[in-house]
């Protein structure tokens, strides 16, 4: 039935119909207007913060190996230092979000390639001890060959941690997660570069900061034209990301990772305050991201139209 | 071929896979099942509200509510049949469905026990398993309450309890089964509307209820969830509906998520080298 296509192209259109309010849109039937699927439980600042940071991590693990074997020890200092915290918060933002906290330990009870988050929790349990050991021995100046081989692991880590988290949003029945399970991964990769970027310029000398700047230009393209690239790919599902709040968030996240980004590139060696605007604006694009992106899977999950829609358009197609 | 499932999960010969059959072209709507399963599994209350909808008060699946009966009231033409010419049907009037006519449609909505459960797939724990009848439960003393079943469930069944933190579902009365006796909501209903047995048996007497279904007229009786096939490799609780599944708020063709799995992995590991190559384009050239 060739019903469904044209009328859902506006997007947030379907409510101006008042007289049909026990039909919530005449292109495709629900019960009730209810969802579907259930909405995931997971708390926005908990699990916002776990991506985001998991991102901050993982990507200043490059920042901090690239450091070593370039001799810019103000910068890997720092980016250690960085990711050590980012990954503790962050695993301290997770295990606050579980139903049941004391429980987490249970996430290492079984090997499951099937789950995102069984493998990611592996990941973490090897990866965080690794950045504590590499920013420990920088710290204190002790042990500087064990230290330089936790650095270096924990950069081999790095990538991983960084991109498993699009995975695990992926990996689920949420429309607007799952049908960017091509690009979310190199969304996310781009915007973990751009944090650690803006980590590195708030807190490293200018001098040594040069890394951080081609960084957060770099991540800043990765980010922002595999979100556009995934957006357009995804038909009625991009709506969610277009609309509302996660709208609101993405259009900031934007503005602030390319506008970051471009102060970095001009204006980042001309000073430590220039540096600090950008790199905090970078921080705060890469967080603006994660949180949209999080809160637009939400919206869709919340909305049956995402759901029936797309679903029913596969099954016309297929005959 | 339907125990396999169990034998795949480490069970060494596990008896058939069992399942329900709900076939609604019979439930009266009585949800003497919704009762049933809460004095049986000790389920929580779940809200009291008056929600408008017809005689639902329950509204849908939960932690807290594992067979909700939907009611729903048509008084034009099923849902895809807007082309219907109205002479051609005035001309049948004797035939049964006449457009504009008031039916009632009540259903008794479950888990559906898939054969590829994302719920079971995407558990960090383990704790949600796959029994040796070939149902999905949960492990209530592992659960930790991680949430990720939640939106993994292309039904939308599992959710997680307020204040309790655990996700719960339906067990298909994994204790009951156990004991040889059949689940607390198929014993109660009074018009066997929910069949409970083993999945090729009921597979067949749903072929059967349907081909009579359709001779008698209701051409638009379908199975749902019984075609192993389909995106979720068939429901181990499957549905006789008489409208599309949306209606019923069903998803039309849901497919578990992780058949995409291993593109994600690839898709994520072309990203993280991506990363690590974007890293050392960062230092290759130097600007002390």
């Amino acid at each position: 039935m060739s019903r469904s296509r044209e009328g859902f192209k506006g997007g947030g259109r379907r409510r101006g119909r008042g007289e049909r309010a026990m039909v919530p849109d005449a292109e495709f039937s629900s019960y009730y207007g209810r969802p579907i699927l259930k909405k995931p439980t997971w708390k926005l600042l908990d699990v916002g913060g776990y991506l985001f940071l998991g991102g901050l991590a993982g990507a200043s693990s490059l920042l901090a190996a690239g450091a070593q074997l370039t001799a810019r020890p103000a910068l890997g200092r720092t980016a250690k230092v960085g990711a050590a915290g980012a990954i503790s918060l962050s695993l301290a933002a997770l295990v606050h979000d579980l139903g049941r906290p004391e429980r987490f330990l249970n996430m290492l009870r079984v090997i499951k390639p099937t789950s995102p988050l069984n493998l990611g929790s592996w990941l973490l349990a090897g990866y965080a001890p690794l950045t504590m050991a590499a920013a420990a021995a920088d710290v204190a100046g002790r042990y500087r060959t064990a230290g330089a081989a936790a650095t270096g692991c924990a950069a081999a880590l790095g990538p991983a941690v960084a991109t498993y988290t699009a995975v695990l949003l992926a990996d689920t029945a949420v429309p607007s997660w799952h049908a960017g399970h091509r690009e979310l991964p190199f969304v996310f990769a781009g915007s973990g570069a751009t944090a650690a970027a803006g980590w590195a310029l708030l807190t490293a000398p200018v001098d040594e900061a040069g890394p951080a700047r081609r960084m957060a230009v770099l991540g800043a393209v990765l980010e922002v034209g595999a979100f556009r690239l995934m957006t357009g790919r995804m038909g009625l599902v991009a709506e969610p990301y277009e609309e509302g709040r996660p709208r609101t968030l993405l259009r900031t996240a934007e503005v602030l990772t390319a506008g970051g980004a471009a102060l970095a590139a001009c204006a980042g060696r001309r000073g430590r305050a220039l540096a600090a605007v950008a790199g905090t604006a970078l921080l705060a694009g890469s967080a603006c991201l994660r949180l949209g992106v999080f809160r637009a899977g939400v919206a869709s999950a919340e909305d049956p139209k995402y759901t029936v829609v797309p679903q029913r358009e596969r099954l016309e197609a297929a005959g | 071929m339907t125990d396999d499932i169990a034998r795949a999960a480490g069970h060494t010969d596990p008896p058939p896979r069992m399942g329900f059959f709900t076939d609604t072209s019979v439930c009266i709507g009585c949800k003497a099942c919704e009762v049933a399963c809460k004095e049986w599994n000790a389920v929580p209350e779940d809200g009291l509200d008056l929600t408008g909808m017809s005689y639902d008060n329950t509204q849908g699946l939960g932690a807290s509510t594992w067979r909700h009966v939907a009611f729903i009231e048509q008084t034009a033409p099923p849902a895809g049949h807007e082309n219907v010419d109205v002479f051609d049907a005035a001309r049948g009037l004797s035939a049964s469905d006449t457009p504009g006519e008031l039916r009632w449609l009540m259903s008794s909505d479950v888990c559906k026990h898939c054969t590829h459960a994302a719920c079971l797939d995407v558990c960090p724990t383990g704790s949600l398993f796959r029994t040796e009848f070939g149902t999905v439960v949960v492990q209530e003393d592992i659960c930790n309450g991680c949430g990720y079943c939640v939106p993994a469930c292309p039904y939308g069944v599992i959710d997680q309890r307020p204040g309790d933190g655990r996700a719960w579902k339906c067990t298909l009365c994994y204790d009951r089964l156990g004991e040889g006796m059949e689940p607390a909501c198929a014993k109660a209903c009074p018009t066997d509307s929910i069949q409970f047995g083993p999945l090729d048996e009921l597979r067949e007497r749903a072929a059967g209820r349907v081909a009579q279904l359709h001779a008698a007229g209701t051409v638009d009786a379908r199975l749902y969830g019984e075609d192993p096939g389909d995106g979720v490799g068939g429901d181990g609780a499957f549905f006789l509906l008489l409208d599309q599944p949306e209606v019923y708020g069903l998803p039309p063709d849901p497919v578990v998520t992780t058949r995409d799995l291993p593109a994600m992995w690839r898709h994520a590991a072309a990203a993280g080298a991506s990363l690590a190559a974007l890293a050392v384009a960062s230092f290759v050239r130097r600007s002390r």
